[in-house]
């Protein structure tokens, strides 16, 4: 039999108190990208977006999320009901699941594991299974060939997003996200890793399928892709989701290449949440500007460029590192 | 190779332009009228809600001919004519149906007497349907709108209300048929 002490306990409830805020906050900041995003494409669109619904349109997202709720929530009769029920849910649980090993701040992490970028990397991979799934259980073309698409490109995506991190991680001499942002002190990795820095970026757009990446859903061509045949909440789970994934990568790039909590001044935790935000408006201005490829252009430019800069780049890191030490 | 590295080059400079151009947007004017709040401006031959207008002695200008009840494409005026003691014809009843009307104006192009007019007012707005019909009494306007001075009996050749033949502007005596002189 363990003997739990007053100390175990406490510590358990610290870490359940802090799973909590990390989870209502990444949810939270999901849920607020919706109202900002659409204002920020007002302004670089030059128009206002919604600015009525409370203070400058911030309450917008209320009202639709009340409204997404009293929705039908339909599920097609020809759908494989379980898959396409269970689809919505693994997106979002992978991306709320990998919110885990990021450090907020030196002392604000969920679980501070040994191999917090692989762990990234197969939360990440798994994210595919729920576009698959929606896709297939769907039982409509679009929404297969959306899912088809998805699928190529996130696994292709997937190998160069785990090669240029490789960069960092030598740099750090570690898989944990805390010591990779502590190896940061002298100098950003953003400076020495910059290839890696684009790639990943790049990656991470392809990753969550983002504008200018968003093949899978593509409004024009496949009218929504994988989520065609979703309704009400589900499909405001895949919405969520979809933030919730430019929540992470933004979350990522900070601690992977900007020093996450690493600033003067502010306290750690603000510096993180400013060069996060910065890096979540960037993704909107990147969806406000750039146009899609096509579906060759984009596996050609992963393959051709991409992979090669990627291996380059590990190859030239893993040389300086072992010349140096 | 060289090809390749300037195709690279252009490429990636194109879309960094292209990011930048997006972002200086943030400081250009924004094209939306914030519409409740600041009203667009209308040009006065908008076709919006309908008027009946007077002459400008005060007068109703429509003599009931029906004809912008014919022309309308959805069929909702309904005209009912009335006949005073002078002979002169007027609407009994007038009514417009504004939740079929599609404001397309040809009831204005059609009406003889410049009676009908559109006018560039568009908040018509009702919760319920039955107020989109709208009366000759909510029709009917005191002004002349947008034809000043025009009144269709002082240009007309029709004897009514006092006034008989050749008695209209710039419209000659009737030429009297039992006499052969010129
Ligand atoms: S505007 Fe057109 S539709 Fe409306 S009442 Fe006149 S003729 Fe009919
Ligand atoms: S509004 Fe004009 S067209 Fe219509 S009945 Fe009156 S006079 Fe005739």
């Amino acid at each position: 039999m363990m003997e739990f002490t007053q100390a175990d306990v406490l510590s358990v409830l610290g870490t359940g108190i802090k799973t909590l805020v990390i989870l209502v906050g990444a949810v939270l900041m999901a849920a607020l990208m919706i109202p900002i995003e659409r204002r920020l494409l007002g302004l670089w669109q030059d128009r206002y977006g919604p600015n009525r619904v409370g203070p400058f349109g911030s309450l917008q997202v209320v009202a639709d999320m009340i409204k997404i709720f009293f929705k039908e929530d339909w599920i097609p009769p020809f759908a494989d009901k379980a898959v396409f029920v269970v689809a919505p849910a693994i997106i979002m649980l992978t991306s709320l699941l990998a919110f885990a090993v990021i450090p907020f701040t030196p002392t604000w992490t969920v679980a501070n594991l040994n191999v917090g970028v692989l762990f990234l990397l197969a939360m990440s991979s798994l994210g595919v299974y729920s576009v698959i799934f929606a896709g297939w259980a769907s039982d409509n073309k679009y929404a297969l060939i959306g899912a088809m698409r998805t699928a190529a490109q996130m696994i292709s995506y997937e190998v160069f997003m785990g090669l240029s991190l490789l960069g960092v991680v030598l740099l750090a001499g570690s898989f944990n996200l805390g010591d990779i942002v502590e190896s940061q002190r002298g100098l950003w990795n953003v400076i020495p890793q910059f290839p890696a820095f684009v790639i990943f970026f790049i990656a991470g757009c392809a990753e969550i399928h983002r504008a200018p990446f968003d093949l899978p859903e593509a409004e024009q061509e496949l009218t929504a892709g994988y989520h065609t045949e979703y309704s009400g909440m589900k499909f405001g789970m895949f919405f969520v989701g979809e933030y919730l994934g430019i929540v992470l990568i933004s979350c990522l790039v900070t601690v992977l290449f900007f020093g996450g909590w690493l600033g003067p001044v502010l306290p750690g935790f603000v510096w993180f949440f400013l060069k996060a935000f910065f890096f979540m408006c960037f993704f909107i201005l990147l969806r406000a500007s750039t146009v899609r490829p096509r579906y060759d252009q984009l596996m050609a430019f992963g393959w051709k460029i991409l992979l090669p800069i990627a291996i380059v780049n590990v190859a030239i890191t893993g040389a300086i590192v072992v010349a140096t030490s | 190779m060289k090809n390749a590295a300037q195709t690279a080059f252009s490429a990636t400079s194109s879309v960094l332009r292209t990011i930048g151009m997006t972002f200086m947007h943030s400081f250009r004017k924004r094209e939306t009228v914030l519409y409740p709040e600041e009203k667009p401006y209308l040009p006065p031959r908008y076709r919006g809600r309908i008027v009946l207008t007077r002459d400008p002695d005060g007068a109703e200008r429509c003599v009931a001919c029906n004809l912008c009840s014919v022309s309308c494409p959805v069929d909702c005026i309904s005209v009912v004519k009335g006949e005073d003691e002078t002979g002169r014809w007027y609407p009994e009843s007038f009514r417009i149906n504004f939740s079929r009307c599609i404001y397309c104006g040809f009831c204005e192009d059609a009406c003889p007497t410049y009676a009908i007019q559109l006018t560039p007012d568009f908040e018509m707005g009702e919760f319920n349907r039955q107020n989109m019909v709208y009366e000759k009494s909510d029709l009917t306007i005191s002004g002349v709108g947008k034809r000043p001075g025009y009144n269709f009996y002082r240009v007309a050749g029709m004897a009514v209300g006092g006034k008989d033949k050749g008695e209209a502007e710039n419209e000659a005596k009737p030429v009297n048929i039992k006499t052969l002189l010129p």
